[in-house]
């Protein structure tokens, strides 16, 4: 069968996926006063659409900052207030001032889920589509699964189509960067990443690697010639980005200034709610990814190359983060989805690895592990190892599962089952990037000649 | 790395495609459904609540008990496994009752009754005459279990609009495996077990009566394949007469009083030649070519003092369905009769061939389709539903024959586009739309792949017609709902999907016909009974 007719079953199946997990609840659905990440949505669609630019980050009387003020960078407001304009051609009363706080309904609810699936057609799935094709190795089959893998990653659409977020936009867009980065398009690659980081701050985790790579590069050329003209055209593209999003706020110094204030809210605790509320989940992962980042100025190239069995070690790793969203999702009221999207991709990944790759101790990037073992613990079958540990890691997420769901837990300690999921989430987030780590310091001989063939 | 050979063992696939299609029916327990759940639910009730003697008196709710008594004792079964769901599910003046623990049981009973159905096409997958392929996409078994346990008309029908099919042709498909397998006692029992769960399988009946006798009773044929009248075996005419009347003796038996009253239940006298939303035949076809403006206005009557109701327009079960009449003006009206006689008509030439030339197991699978379509083309009051018992059997030709592989994309794309108004919220359109191309890509790109030998599959004029259904959908579910008269002509895209899609199943018909009448050269080579 022809490629495209793979590459499109594999998007219809996620977009099936999504649609269908749209159905069930969002976040804070019938909870008055305050409901959740939804009624934030619609009240930022609310504000954008009725207030002028310079309220919307302004505590005023129209504009209550403590009922959900917008706190991403304007390029949310933006897409709140495009979404707002469709809103109030479908029905005014979902955008009306003040009467719309709470508001829901079936048709609106409707209307929500079709602008994230509307972006996610636009900006995310084509951007995974391009980077299975170019970027991952290995054959043709190979680079449908790895897209079938991604497309089906059960955190991104509960947290997107159940709890209600936008997640696929900013990711999408930073997808898009590592894409034109990955391809050669510098300027291409800052500005997608440029816009990604003013629609969701949590983005400047990444830029770290982005800035180090492209500095790195410039250097390569050197910094007296091409380099340096390269240096000042993308500072240039990024400059002109930001100007270009922030214009409305730069008439008056107060207003970047108070943007700034609601973006990094360092007054507030992040962590106020110890059970995973999304930023805290969202920000542990970001972290990994950052200490990674941080090791190696290798990162993108890294992400490039990622050969498929490391590709579903990835894979396995975000299924532990996903687990960890348990408490938050169950308080959605998304168990069922919770349960068959994390079963589906779990199943998934197990058939494709046992059907597209063996399992040698070569493929798990054993090696490593053998050289440091070698001398203390020679008589050790660490491929077994491995395998007993997985099944094990597994058993005891399905056990967490089960007892965070059905089980009361003990008067004295009534938060026990969510700090649990988090402590063995992170047990795992340490394994995997010692794992990571190693991997990547251990070979890079591999990746410079991967490098060049690409 | 290096590209390893697959080391899976080759079942491995089959179970994949299951577990996934599985997932994807718990994922749409939330979704909509439609009355016929709470045809089931009621069914549950009263098989709990009240003793045989009665279920067929019960009529509490309107969603009486119109399925044979086989059908009854599975829901009764059921109905002890839901008592640990919601207790108050089973109370029969529980009219509508849809608590969350109901949902999920209704939907989890289907999902699991369609085990059968996995079985059934496991069964189906071995009596493929060859099963190579260059890898494993390419492979005829794997194409023919995508088309069958993906099948997009029994996905929206069983698991959205929610109905017990899949269960129901597992059943059907193992009957025909059987009878492949030169099983034909267990062919023959599946078959009465199945009529004694869903009676509309009688339009198929005639296939397995005369093919049992042809090939069956009668032990050998000539060299020329013609019939050799001495070989006629007794023993195995009263062997399957005994499975058939023990399997009715089984199933009625407890019901041999009351029989008049089962029957009028099974088969409910009722006016109207089509249902509320015309089924995609030849009857949609007539009523067109009437020109009769009455039709017209007697529907926009009925709108206007709402007596069709066009959120129920597209009705759940064999009850369902409102009164009608069809006054034809130019052309002679049509009544019951008229379509039994067109029906047996229709499927005589089919029958007369196989009796006279059988091919074998493939020339009665090829019969089967024919009544099947036969039926749904020219009976009464027939649903669009009907039209999964021709496209599921054929995939089982479609992969093995190029003229059948282009007979089902014609069929099964129009028919499963002819299902789409039965999803009519706007909630499941993106489910219906997204579902229908990945079956449409999937069974176009693997039939083309199979079949790549000997230029395109469907020439331009199928080409087009085929793509035409875009607009059409985009007219009706888009544009249409838009513009000023969809107040005042509401039914217009309805009827419009009807005659469109009737156009193609016509076609897919005729061709199906010519196949079997033309195929004489190859039942040489195949060995009959």
């Amino acid at each position: 069968m022809e490629n495209w007719s793979l590459f499109s079953l594999c998007v219809l199946l996620g977009l099936t996926s999504r649609w269908a997990v749209s159905f069930h609840s969002y976040s804070g659905a019938g909870k008055p006063p305050m409901f959740g990440d939804y009624e934030a949505q619609r009240h930022w669609q609310e504000v954008t659409y009725n207030l002028p630019v310079h309220e919307w980050y302004f505590n005023t009387t129209n504009n209550d900052l403590n009922y959900w003020g917008l706190d991403y960078p304007p390029l949310t407001a933006y897409h709140s207030l495009v979404c707002a304009y469709v809103a109030k051609l479908l029905n005014p009363e979902w955008v009306e001032l003040h009467a719309s706080r709470g508001y829901e309904s079936h048709s609106h609810k409707l209307f929500m889920r079709a602008t994230v699936l509307f972006t996610d057609i636009l900006i995310y799935i084509p951007a995974v589509l391009l980077y299975c094709f170019y970027f991952c190795d290995g054959s043709s089959k190979q680079k449908v699964a790895t897209a079938l893998c991604i497309l089906l990653y059960p955190g991104l659409i509960l947290i997107d189509y159940g709890h209600f977020q936008y997640n696929s936009v900013s990711l999408g867009l930073a997808l898009w960067g590592i894409l034109g980065l990955g391809l050669g398009w510098d300027l291409f690659g800052s500005l997608a990443f440029t816009l990604a980081l003013n629609y969701k701050q949590m983005e400047l985790y990444h830029s770290l690697p982005f800035f180090c790579y492209l500095l790195g590069k410039c250097i390569k050329q050197g910094l007296t010639g091409r380099g340096f003209f390269q240096l000042a055209k993308i500072s240039l593209t990024v400059l002109v980005t930001f100007a270009l999003c922030w214009m409305p706020f730069l008439s008056d110094p107060k207003q970047p200034l108070q943007v700034l204030h609601r973006l990094f809210p360092f007054g507030r605790g992040l962590f106020e709610d110890k059970v995973a509320n999304t930023w805290c989940s969202l920000n542990v992962l970001i972290k990994i990814k950052t200490l990674l980042s941080r090791e190696t100025q290798l990162f993108l190239s890294y992400c490039t190359h990622l050969g498929f069995c490391l590709f579903l070690r990835l894979m396995f790793f975000l299924f532990v983060f996903f687990h960890s969203m348990l408490p938050l999702l169950v308080k959605d009221g998304l168990l069922l989805p919770y349960v068959v999207t994390s079963l589906a991709f779990l199943f998934l990944s197990l058939y494709l690895l046992s059907a597209l790759e063996r399992s040698t101790e070569e493929e798990l990037r054993l090696g490593i592990y053998r050289k440091l073992t070698r001398h203390w613990l020679p008589k050790l079958n660490l491929s077994r190892i491995i395998k007993w540990k997985f099944w094990f890691s597994l058993v005891a997420m399905a056990v967490l599962s089960f007892t965070s769901v059905w089980l009361e837990p003990p008067a004295k300690f009534p938060d026990l089952f969510p700090v649990l999921v988090s402590i063995l989430s992170f047990l795992h987030f340490l394994g995997f990037i010692i794992y990571f780590n190693l991997v990547q310091l251990m070979e890079p001989q591999r990746k410079k000649s991967q490098k060049k063939t690409n | 790395t290096v590209m390893a050979a697959p080391v899976t063992n080759d079942q491995s696939w089959f179970f994949a495609l299951a577990l996934g299609v599985s997932f994807l029916k718990c994922l749409l327990i939330n979704a909509y459904h439609s009355t016929d759940f709470e045809v089931h639910r009621n069914w549950l009730a009263l098989t709990h609540s009240l003793p045989a003697a009665q279920w067929y008196y019960e009529a509490t709710s309107e969603w009486t008990l119109d399925y044979p008594p086989l059908f009854a004792w599975f829901e009764y079964g059921l109905s002890h496994i839901a008592r640990f769901f919601d207790k108050e599910m089973l109370v029969v003046q529980n009219l509508n009752y849809a608590s969350p623990a109901t949902i999920l049981f209704q939907r989890l009973s289907v999902i699991v009754a369609d085990v059968v159905f996995f079985y059934a096409v496991k069964e189906c997958c071995k009596c493929l005459r060859e099963d190579k392929g260059k890898d494993l996409l390419g492979k005829p078994s794997f194409i023919l279990t995508v088309l069958l346990l993906w099948n997009f008309g029994l996905l929206i029908v069983d698991h959205i609009h929610f109905q017990y099919n899949g269960f129901l042709f597992g059943v059907l498909l193992l009957s025909i495996a059987r009878h492949f397998q030169n099983r034909h006692f267990e062919g023959a029992l599946l078959f009465s077990i199945l009529l004694n769960l869903k009676h509309i399988y009688l339009y198929i009946a005639p296939a397995y009566g005369i093919y049992l006798l042809r090939c069956f009773c009668f032990t050998q044929s000539n060299a020329d394949g013609s019939l050799q009248w001495r070989s006629f075996s007794v023993v195995r005419l009263v062997t399957l007469g005994t499975i058939v009347l023990s399997t009715f003796s089984v199933s009625f038996g407890p019901f041999i009083g009351q029989l008049p009253q089962v029957l009028s239940r099974l088969f409910p006298f009722k006016r109207g030649l089509c249902h509320a939303y015309w089924a995609p035949n030849i009857w949609a076809l007539y009523n067109i070519a009437d020109k009769n403006h009455l039709i017209v206005c007697s529907y926009y009557e009925r709108v206007k003092f709402k007596l069709l109701d066009i959120n129920k327009l597209p009705k759940a079960s064999m009850t369902g369905g409102l009164v009608q009449e069809f006054q034809h003006s130019v052309l002679p009206s049509v009544s019951p009769l008229a379509t039994l006689i067109c029906t047996v008509l229709s499927i005589l030439p089919a029958l007369f061939r196989i009796w006279h030339r059988p091919n074998g197991a493939r020339g009665f699978l090829r019969c089967l389709v024919i009544c099947a379509l036969g039926s749904f083309m020219f009976g009464w009051h027939v649903h669009e539903k009907a039209i999964l018992m021709a496209i599921l059997p054929l995939s089982l030709l479609a992969v093995e024959s190029r003229e059948d592989a282009r007979i089902f994309l014609i069929l099964s794309i129009t028919g499963h586009y002819s299902l789409f108004p039965l999803l009519f919220t706007t909630q499941e359109l993106p489910i219906k739309i997204f579902l229908m191309l990945l079956f449409t890509i999937f069974s176009l790109t693997s039939l083309k792949t199979l079949f790549r030998k000997g230029g395109a599959l469907l020439n331009p004029l199928e080409a087009t017609y085929l793509l035409g259904l875009i607009p059409l959908e985009l007219i009706c579910e888009f544009v249409y709902p838009l513009t000023v008269w969809q107040k005042t002509f509401p039914f217009l895209p309805l009827m419009l999907t009807s005659v469109y899609c009737a156009l193609g199943v016509t076609y897919a018909f005729i061709r199906l016909y010519i196949s079997l009448l033309t195929c004489s050269d190859s039942t040489k080579k195949i060995k009959t009974q």
